[in-house]
């Protein structure tokens, strides 16, 4: 699904993110954890493009697309219905004037998923799969709360048919009972629909209960890597179990 | 924000808008030809000569001469004069009654702040220019009946401008310890709410300024300005317009100098509001 | 949306007191016997006596105050010292014409000036947007009283493509008389299917309203621009991007609508800079309009018709930025929560 080799972000000279391998396959669940300022996220980013400033060397293959050299067309066809986004602030990640109803379908629309008729199918059960009630497609989005914005991003992903979910801090700036229901759809949805997926987070706690390996990053660069049960009970580099150690 | 997350936008360049740097330099220029004036009028003002009535341009008159023979340069050059001293004056006028008012509300609060900013709306409802209409017209033509009609509409704006940043800082802690302290109101807005508020002033000021040359040239062109024998631009294109059909120079080129200047003045705002204030800056 | 409503209008219904207030004062203090300029010169002492009982103008001012309320709002705007009719009359006949001007100056303002914000903001930084900057400057600093007489001079004098001056060929009021119903012609021609006189007004509109439209086109295209160029940098097109729609559509589909919020309210505050602004141009074009009428006021002294005309402009300044704030309250639904 997703391959990584030797990619290095730069900002204005500056090395960001330096990974020299990263690798998710189908039905995988691979988290990169770190602290603020490791790099996690950007590295997340620059999987479907989405650095426009930045200075990107490297090798990406993302669902057989060839990130840094695909034509703007290419690239656009496999965002949101290969590989999809979960933000880290969920609301602000949706139009203030758009209903939610309004947004899945023009997605939909935009990727060809689906006839006229059978759209309003697709979309009620996309919302239904990440326990939502079918009626929050006429809000808008500063109507709702933050855990069923985050799970409406999810579904989106699940509408459009994605094989991949790319979350960002998906639980950070959410309640602690909130995080739950959240890391609980996406847990099921791994289970049920084999959908991979590559999660950054600085909560290892929440990292633990769901991820097959880990990335630790540190200031850009990767530090440790390998199976999660094996990280997490015998890290071997410092900085992780220093970070297992800050856990409560 | 962290700076190694990706940032969403584009990072700010250092390099200056080289559009509000255009603007700088014609308004220099607009500026300078306005006040050396004297040396550099090939005429003397005002100088009627009837026998050079009307010639179109040519290189004894670059502009050409208006309808009592004076040369068009040499007028252009003095009613910049004109001009510059009225936006000026009328910027003056309005920054200082309404910055004083606006502090005074922003800062009083309760009641007074509420008339204040009623009495604010009520000036604001009133189109500017019909505003300065009905006032020039109740008294003389003169240029400083204009500063005053003009100043009278454009009070408001600074008013609503200090008003909201004197209440933001008459809330901040280090306002409240110096009450605390005893220090006078007086002292406080002088030494704390003045100095915060003069970079949004600034800023409007340097939007504001275009308008007003618009809005002087106008009342001018309608009579209700400076009056002969002073050379201004608004003035030129009324007593030229009659002319015009057959005369196109006596009309253009004041109107190509009110236009210029205008655009200089809110070319510079602009790029003044871009570099002063961030959080309304578009680049 | 309901308290929303009457909030706005509350504040509303206080300004226009206050206008009311401040045309007064500005009344009383245009130079010159009211009582002498309806009697005229060579009135007898008996007369003067007489205008001035009728006028009330030698009771106490907050007494002639109240009194001048109650006749505005029971439709007494006084009558004309210069046409003799009552104001309201004068008015009804020549406010139709400025709006005609005003209207379609805006809609081209409006047609014209969003989408090339739009454009400005989908090629930020390269050669549509300086062309944008640019041109929007220009529109903006223009003397609106030159670019009139400008535009006359090179379209209609020297090329004749359009008439020099009024609203429509008046000889067409014999041949094809027009039936009012909004008494705003082009509308009236529209409706009751009177083609010679929708041409005529039609040619003789273009010019006027082009001079008109010029600065809220400018101001317009400059704040689409900005607005959107804001509304792009928000978090919501990141995800828009991650979910596969191009930059042109991000922009017009998801950033437009919340953008336009401030573009709105300022097509109150131009659509008044307009009417004003049209006084000038009614001048160069002869325009039957308010900028004639109040032209020939002015010259007059004419404090009534004054006074009527400022009210007049005044209170739909008002009702414009309340119909533009109601419409704000709906386009944004957190408008209402405000």
């Amino acid at each position: 699904m997703i391959e990584v080799r030797d990619l290095q972000v730069r900002y204005a000279g500056r090395l960001v993110a330096d990974v020299p391998e990263l690798d998710v396959g189908t039905g995988e669940c691979v988290a990169i954890v770190g602290e603020s300022g490791s790099g996690k996220s950007t590295t997340l980013l620059s999987l479907l493009g989405l650095t426009p400033d930045a200075e990107i060397s490297g090798h990406i293959m993302v669902c057989g697309v060839d990130v840094l050299t695909a034509s703007p067309r290419h690239l656009r066809a496999i965002r949101g219905a290969r590989v999809a986004l979960v933000m880290q602030s969920p609301q602000a990640a949706l139009s203030p004037a758009t209903r939610l109803g309004v947004l899945m379908r023009r997605a939909l629309k935009l990727h060809g998923v689906g006839k006229n008729h059978r759209l309003d199918e697709i979309m009620a059960d996309a919302v239904e799969a990440v326990m939502l009630d079918r009626e929050i497609l006429r809000r808008y989005p500063h109507e709702i709360s933050g855990g069923q914005a985050q799970r409406f991003a999810i579904a989106l992903a699940i509408a459009l048919g994605a094989e991949v979910i790319l979350a960002d801090e998906p639980t950070s700036a959410l309640d602690v009972t909130v995080q739950a229901e959240v890391v609980g759809v996406l847990r099921r949805l791994r289970q049920e629909r084999g959908l991979a997926l590559l999660l950054v987070s600085h909560d290892l706690a929440l990292v633990s209960t769901i991820a097959d390996r880990v990335l630790v990053m540190r200031d850009g660069a990767v530090v440790e890597s390998g199976p999660a049960a094996r990280v997490l009970a015998e890290p071997s580099h410092p900085y992780t179990r220093e970070l297992l150690e800050a856990l409560p | 924000m962290n700076p190694n997350e990706a940032p969403l936008r584009r990072t700010l360049p250092r390099i200056p808008d080289r559009f509000a740097a255009f603007g700088a330099v014609l308004l220099l220029l607009v500026v300078l030809a306005s006040v050396l004036a004297p040396w550099l009028a090939p005429y003397p003002p005002n100088e009627p000569k009837p026998l050079e009535q009307l010639q179109p341009p040519s290189a004894a008159h670059w502009l050409g001469t208006d309808g009592v023979g004076r040369d068009v340069l040499t007028q252009i050059l003095y009613g910049g004069r004109t001009s510059l001293f009225i936006a000026v004056a009328v910027l003056a006028v309005s920054s200082l009654a309404g910055v004083t008012l606006g502090v005074v509300a922003g800062y009083a609060g309760g009641w007074l702040r509420d008339v204040i900013m009623r009495i604010t709306d009520v000036f604001l409802a009133f189109p500017a220019l019909l505003l300065s209409l009905a006032l020039a017209v109740v008294l003389q033509p003169s240029v400083t009946t204009v500063v005053l009609a003009i100043a009278v509409t454009w009070w408001p704006w600074y008013t609503r401008l200090a008003a909201s940043v004197a209440a933001s800082i008459a809330t901040r802690s280090y306002v409240d310890a110096a009450r605390c302290l005893g220090v006078p109101a007086p002292l406080i807005i002088v030494r704390h709410v003045l100095p915060n508020s003069l970079t949004p002033v600034l800023v409007q000021l340097s939007l504001d300024a275009g308008g007003v040359i618009l809005t002087s040239a106008a009342l001018s062109y309608l009579g209700l300005g400076a009056q002969e024998p002073t050379a201004e631009w608004g003035l030129m294109v009324q007593q030229g317009q009659s002319l015009f059909t057959t005369n196109w120079w006596v009309v253009t080129f004041p109107g190509l100098a009110i236009l210029v200047t205008a655009f200089a003045f809110n070319v510079l705002g602009e790029g003044l509001r871009n570099a002063l204030d961030p959080r309304r800056a578009v680049r | 949306m309901l308290g929303y409503l009457a909030r706005r209008l509350g504040q509303a219904l206080l300004v226009v007191a206050g206008v009311v207030v401040l045309t007064f004062v500005i009344m009383r203090l245009v130079p010159g016997d009211p009582a002498v300029a309806f009697a005229g010169p060579k009135a007898t002492p008996e007369e003067l006596a007489a205008a001035r009982e009728r006028f009330g103008l030698d009771d106490p001012l907050p007494m002639q105050l109240l009194a001048y309320v109650r006749d505005l709002l029971t439709g007494d705007w006084g009558i004309s010292l210069r046409t003799r009719q009552p104001v309201r009359d004068d008015l009804y006949l020549a406010f139709p014409a400025s709006l005609e001007l005003v209207g379609t100056a805006l809609f081209i303002a409006v047609v014209v000036g969003i989408p090339t914000g739009v454009l400005a903001a989908r090629y930020k930084a390269k050669f549509p947007d300086f062309g944008v900057r640019f041109t929007s400057m220009l529109a903006v600093s223009v003397p609106v009283f030159w670019l009139a007489l400008a535009l006359q001079l090179i379209f209609a004098s020297n090329l004749g493509w359009f008439p020099i001056a009024g609203e429509y060929d008046s000889s067409l009021d014999t041949t094809s008389p027009l039936t009012l119903w909004t008494n705003i012609t082009i509308v009236d021609a529209l409706i009751t299917g009177n083609w010679p006189i929708f041409t005529s007004t039609l040619q003789h509109l273009v010019l006027p309203s082009l001079v008109v439209a010029a600065y809220p086109t400018g101001v317009i295209a400059q704040m689409t621009r900005a607005a959107l160029i804001e509304e792009a940098g928000q978090d919501h097109t990141r995800l828009e991007r991650a979910l596969g729609f191009g930059e042109t559509s991000i922009l017009t589909r998801f950033a437009l609508r919340p953008a336009l919020n401030p573009v709105l309210s300022l097509i109150a505050l131009v659509f008044a800079y307009a009417i004003v602004n049209g006084f000038l141009v009614e001048a160069v074009f002869n325009w039957p309009g308010l900028g004639r009428y109040a032209a020939a006021s002015i010259r007059s002294l004419d404090t009534p018709a004054i006074a009527g005309v400022t009210l007049l402009v005044a209170v739909v300044y008002v009702l414009a930025n309340l119909v533009v704030d109601l419409l704000q309250g709906f386009v944004d639904p957190r408008t209402r929560a405000r």
